[in-house]
């Protein structure tokens, strides 16, 4: 069906994301190991948000909802960073 | 007022009608659960008073008296938790708030009845079990800090859970205002035709959303650290003290505007009708409430600036400290620039507003003391950050609920105070709250710590003004409930529209039908056109 | 981009708004374990580097695995309610279940695998914030089950429509958040080190 036809292909894509994952932890790549891994788990979760929860499709408001709490969280991380590594 | 007007007005009690106790336990009417949070959270306010005056009663004597110690630092840690969580943080947005954005904003009910009923009884669980944790009963401060809160033997966990579920109602609460202030505006009531009130509630309703979940997992990770043994704030285990204060104090800032900023809503409606003039400065005070707001999540480290955070941190949070207070100011300049030449009158609801903004005034500038890195090494946790969060928390936040509460009387309930039982409180309130805290202000910097049962003799006299002033302060608010309890029985029946004002609230009869309006209203007006020389705003 | 007239496929604005308010204080309740974890890694890297290699990144990618495809049935699910498609939306729902079933099966494995080998909460702090960070998450899993499974009966009853499924609608939101969250937790926790 055609309006399940761009869900199977995300959930393709996703499923190659992992192994490629997977299989780069297997290698030492040192400090890029965790960059590769998150920006594959980052490009995973915008697949999801963009099409699995109709992001791609949405108003603008609900798109402010969706992104705006990523600046709140944004700020606890860095704040708290912040002290711990200049103590 | 004849007989016939007053026999008719009291066979229409409008949402009031209906009786019993299933009416009320399971109602959806957002008037009827607004009227349950006013009951439960003034409930809350009165024994923490009690718990109060308890402490001051002990703090007559520089040693040993009454009590023991333990058992002080239980009462300020009760009295600070219930204040705070039962009380403060609740009143305004789930009772007045609840009450009044859909009238307001000319609707019938929020987004999600059912959800704010269940925010409601969740707010009652919490309530229940936070109680129960006084089978054992916690001394740590109502900041509960670790290591202690880890290792004390007093019913932390359950503190935790219940603390936890009234965390979920104001949560629930907040996102409930949000999608109803986004979709459910009368037509013709686009954003800038909003009260001020309104705006004031979104931006808390942002900030309970956004903030109120960080707590949350504080509490779930506490109760972890005491059950499972995890270790992340243990030093021993290679966790992280100040981890817990990050988390504590990201809530727990933004938290006070919070508790400030509805009350700010409700002085912005108060001072234009009661100075027949149009509000100064409408959109700045609209987007100052949501840079309170925003701001507001960049300044938690300045609770930590002795606790060991890195000076680098410490010196970023004390400079963005400061940009809060520039809303925040631009907010008084406006108030104080509409009542200029405004035909003002000094009823209660008035009386309450300016002395928001004269406590207001003197909390917020003794903010920067305390947000300056210099000198808060020298007043934190003294008497000076005590009478701080005191002119802000009741000089603001409780001059404003009283202030709503006077205003707003006549529309829930359909009956008008006595001014006369009103003003005198007022000025027991005033008197006593000033006598009890201002001489706190000398007692910190003269060196006094907090949360200390026993001091040293010669802070005894300004203790004793202190508490001397309390008791004025207890009569008063005593009174106060006495006039409203009275006043529900026996007070003039009100018309619909007591103040003149010009909020679609006062368009519906005291008190309003269940549906709020007969039929919904079209907007096509400013709500401030007050006094002659508007017509360049009524084109608005 | 669509017109804020939306049709009558969907669930209603005011639903939208509402769960993604919701899903940002999940969000931020999620954050502070991210936080967590952030600050330990960076003050004891050896520690993570050591004991991530404890836990069984396959066990994990099939996790992943189960998550990703339950979020492809709940989604396959919907479009299908919209399309008044009963019979293929209770077949989604039944299947997203049983995937969430399954990831809690393997989960519970893992966790027994862990115990056995007298690895515990109070351990040390990587398997601290592993135990919270899959526990709290997995909560999340089982309360989405719930959900579902009331969801299930009432599509039986032939509650949903084209012009009703809110609430399949705003349960699909809730579900892909709860898969984010395992998008981020596998790498941080399996494959990091």
């Amino acid at each position: 069906m055609a309006a399940y036809r761009i869900y199977l292909i995300v959930w393709g894509v996703l499923l190659v994301l992992t192994a490629v994952t997977v299989a780069v932890s297997f290698l030492n790549l040192g400090l890029w190991n965790a960059t590769v891994a998150l920006s594959i788990a980052s490009l995973k979760a915008a697949l999801v948000a963009l099409y699995f929860m109709h992001l791609r499709h949405e108003i603008k408001l609900v798109l402010g909802f969706a992104i705006f709490p990523f600046l709140i969280l944004g700020l606890i991380i860095i704040g708290t960073l912040i002290d711990a590594l200049y103590r | 007022m004849s007989n016939e007007g007053i026999a008719s007005t009291l066979s229409d009690r409008g949402y009031l009608t209906e009786k019993g106790f299933h009416s009320w336990a399971f109602t959806l009417d957002h008037k009827r659960i607004g009227i349950m949070y006013i009951v439960t959270t003034l409930a809350f306010f009165l024994l923490g008073g009690l718990l109060a005056m308890l402490l001051r009663l002990k703090l007559l004597i520089p040693g040993p008296a009454f009590f023991s110690d333990h058992t002080y630092n239980v009462l300020f840690t009760m009295h600070g938790a219930m204040m705070i969580f039962l009380f403060i943080i609740p009143a305004i947005p789930s009772s007045l708030g609840n009450f009044f954005i859909p009238l307001l904003i000319g609707c019938r009910d929020v987004a999600f009845p059912r959800l704010n009923l269940f925010s409601y009884w969740i707010f009652v669980a919490g309530i229940l079990v936070t109680i129960g944790s006084l089978v054992s009963p916690m001394d740590t401060g109502w900041t509960f800090y670790t290591p202690y809160s880890a290792q004390t033997a007093a019913a932390v966990t359950t503190l935790c859970f219940g603390l936890f579920l009234v965390g979920m109602s104001s949560i629930l609460t907040g996102l409930n205002f949000i999608v109803t202030i986004h979709t459910m505006r009368a037509p013709g009531m686009n954003w800038y035709r909003l009260p001020l009130f309104i705006w004031g509630m979104y931006a808390t309703s942002v900030i309970q959303v956004l903030s109120t979940p960080v707590i949350g997992i504080t509490f779930i990770l506490l109760a972890a650290e005491r059950l499972f043994g995890v270790g992340f704030f243990d030093p021993a285990k290679g966790g992280d003290p100040l981890l817990f204060q990050h988390f504590f104090w990201f809530y727990s800032h933004p938290v006070v505007y919070v508790m400030i900023l509805p009350a700010m809503g409700i002085v912005s409606e108060v001072i234009p009708v009661f100075a027949r003039k149009p509000i100064f400065g409408y959109k700045a005070i609209a987007f100052s409430a949501l840079a309170i707001a925003f701001i507001g999540f960049l300044v938690w480290g300045h609770h930590m600036f002795v606790s060991g955070m890195s000076t680098v941190s410490g010196i970023i949070f004390s400079f963005l400290t400061f940009f809060v207070a520039v809303p925040t100011g631009i907010k008084i300049f406006n108030w104080i620039a509409t009542l200029y030449r405004g035909s003002i009158t000094f009823e209660s609801p008035m009386l309450y507003a300016l002395t928001f903004i004269f406590l207001f005034i003197i909390g917020g500038l003794t903010g920067l003391f305390l947000g300056s890195l210099a000198t808060d090494v020298h007043v934190h946790d003294t008497y000076f950050l005590v009478a701080h969060f005191h002119y802000t928390m009741m000089g603001g936040t409780v001059m404003g609920l009283f202030a709503g509460l006077h205003y707003w009387f006549p529309k829930m309930t359909g009956r008008m105070l006595n001014e006369g039982w009103a003003r005198s409180a007022w000025w027991l309130i005033v008197t006593g709250f000033n006598v009890t805290f201002f001489p706190m202000f000398i007692l910190g910097v003269q060196g006094m710590p907090r949360r200390y049962a026993e001091y040293p003799a010669k802070y005894q006299p300004l203790n004793i003004v202190a508490t001397v002033g309390s008791w004025f302060l207890a009569i008063g608010v005593l009174i106060m409930f006495a006039n409203f309890i009275r006043s529900l029985r026996s007070g003039d029946i009100a018309p619909d529209n007591p103040w003149q004002g010009l909020t679609l609230e006062w368009s519906t009869s005291s008190p309003p039908p269940e549906e709020n309006f007969h039929e919904i209203p079209t907007v096509s007006d400013w709500p401030y056109s007050y006094g002659k020389n508007t017509r360049s705003e009524r084109a608005k | 981009m669509p017109s804020k007239h939306e049709s009558h496929k969907g669930a209603p604005v005011s639903a939208r708004l509402g769960i993604w308010a919701f899903l940002a204080t999940e969000l931020l309740l999620f954050g502070g374990l991210f936080t967590a974890y952030a600050e330990f890694r960076l003050a004891h890297p050896d520690l993570f580097h050591l004991e991530h290699l404890e836990l069984n990144r396959l066990m994990g990618a099939l996790n992943t695995v189960l998550l990703l495809t339950s979020s492809l049935t709940m989604a396959i699910g919907i479009a299908a309610i919209r399309q008044g498609r009963q019979r293929v939306l209770k077949v989604c729902l039944a299947l997203t279940l049983a995937l969430a079933g399954g990831f809690l099966f393997i989960k519970y494995l893992e966790w027994s695998e862990d115990f056995s080998h007298g690895l515990f909460p109070a351990t040390n702090l990587f398997f601290g914030l592993y135990f919270m960070m899959t526990g709290l998450h997995g909560i999340h899993v089982l309360v989405g089950m719930a959900v579902m499974a009331w969801l299930l009966v009432r599509a039986r009853q032939g509650a949903f429509s084209p012009e009703y499924s809110t609430p399949v609608e705003i349960t699909g939101l809730y579900w892909h958040f709860v898969d984010l969250v395992w998008i981020y937790l596998f790498p941080l926790l399996y494959l990091v080190g």
